[in-house]
């Protein structure tokens, strides 16, 4: 079956009051931004008889905000405009190094940050830096707005705490102190256009005696959610980073996962490849985007 | 009605907003240029231009795109008179089955306009949106190589 064009019903919200004086009217209908996941469902005939409510045409959360303690970036801003805005790259690369290897560069042009993430795939591109950054999710409703921690939004796979009546409106990025270490990783079978089997991003900060200030590392792919090594990163705190340390450190990351078996990796392979990345980067082997 | 520029002419659409930009393109504008390869975004057979920016085409509802600037392959060149891109797909065996070579040549276009680098990481980086089961790649980035640096 394929999608089937007369039988859906497209909704086109002009500015922001009315995209959710449209959602709150219309609680069932599917919001499209760029498309670039709901369009593939479509397009295998998932969607035929829906309601869609597109919310593309909204200025207001496409904008971008480069700010001395943070970034704000609209919804709808997309993978590639991130990538075109010099301030965002120098104050998140991890964010950016995710945006450019989402897809391929037509994915990047359409696919929205916040799109990626009312998606709620647990695969999702951006998901391991915006828990690293400590993102805020503002999310909008026509009785007001309400502001979520990153580490709130998802909570399983394809689902979110969003309420029916709300739309992502915004994504805070803070600016974080400069890191001593930083690092993104995606694992997949290919550069481009591959969903990952598993994925990294981590942030590390030294004290003056070169222990540990705080570490903040997330893994993608290897769970419902994205996941925080919560047990790993309090373990190393106040530490210095010796062999005793780092071998605790990894030993606890499976406590805070639970890869599983399916068509692009398998659960071995996911816990190792985590492991080595987070070894590597403990060790000081393996940084950078 | 939705109005658009196709290739530089104005053009309005009173179909079904929900019909994919591929489709209204190939079957209401008959501009066959453009492919269906998977309809998964993975392919980028289907590869068009909006305001300048490469797409899948077969994942944009037409109703997404009042007044967007939409360029394809037809807008390259003609048979007689072939795109820079074109003649170099040509001469440096870009294209077999073809299948894959109009959305290599509008995310080639693409990438000329942001710069066109000629380094292999940069061209890889450009072309990294478009299957080919035919070349194994390796002509399609001379070709595009050798359009861009001028050379024959």
């Amino acid at each position: 079956m394929r999608g089937d064009a007369a039988s859906m019903t497209l909704l086109r919200a002009k500015s922001a009051a009315d995209a959710l004086r449209l959602r709150a009217r219309n609680p069932a209908a599917l919001p499209l931004a760029g498309g670039t996941d709901l369009m593939v469902h479509w397009n295998a005939g998932l969607l035929n008889g829906r309601t869609v409510l597109d919310i593309s045409a909204v200025k207001d959360w496409r904008r971008i905000k480069v700010g001395k303690d943070g970034a704000e970036v609209g919804a709808l801003a997309t993978h590639a405009a991130l990538l075109r805005q010099p301030a965002v790259v120098a104050g998140w690369p991890l964010l950016t190094a995710a945006c450019g290897l989402v897809g391929g560069p037509q994915i990047q042009a359409r696919g929205t940050l916040g799109g990626n993430i009312a998606n709620a795939s647990p695969a999702g591109d951006t998901f391991p830096p915006l828990a690293v950054y400590e993102a805020r999710v503002r999310v909008a409703s026509s009785a007001g707005s309400r502001e979520l921690a990153f580490s709130e939004v998802f909570t399983g796979v394809k689902k979110t705490s969003l309420k029916p009546d709300e739309l992502i409106e915004s994504i805070y990025l803070p600016r974080p102190a400069k890191p001593a270490r930083q690092l993104f990783r995606k694992v997949g079978t290919r550069a481009a256009q591959a969903i990952s089997k598993t994925m990294a991003a981590g942030l590390l900060w030294l004290d003056k005696k070169g222990a540990v200030g705080e570490l903040r590392f997330a893994l993608g792919s290897m769970a419902p959610t994205v996941r925080r090594l919560r047990k790993a990163e309090q373990a190393v705190r106040g530490r210095k980073l010796d062999r005793e340390t780092i071998d605790l450190a990894v030993k606890l990351l499976a406590s805070d996962v639970s890869p599983i078996d399916d068509i692009r990796s398998t659960r071995l392979y996911r816990l190792r490849a985590a492991e080595n990345i987070f070894r590597g980067f403990l060790e000081g082997r393996l940084e950078g985007v | 009605m939705i109005r658009l520029s196709v290739n530089g002419k104005r053009r309005s659409y009173a179909g079904h907003p929900f019909k994919r930009l591929l489709d209204v393109l190939r079957e209401d504008f008959r501009l066959t240029g453009s492919k269906e390869g998977c309809g998964e975004g993975e392919c980028g057979a289907c590869s068009v231009l909006i305001d300048g920016e490469p797409v899948n085409s077969c994942l944009i509802p037409v109703g997404q795109l009042e007044g967007a600037k939409i360029e394809t392959v037809e807008s390259l060149g003609t048979p007689e008179k072939l795109g820079r891109l074109q003649k170099a797909f040509l001469e440096h065996g870009g294209a077999q089955c073809g299948i894959c070579t109009p959305g290599m040549l509008v995310a080639a276009e693409a990438h000329r306009r942001c710069g066109g680098s000629t380094k292999r990481q940069a061209l890889c980086r450009a072309l990294a949106g478009n299957l080919c089961r035919c070349t194994g790649y390796k002509h399609i980035i001379e070709s595009v190589a050798a359009a861009l640096s001028g050379k024959r």
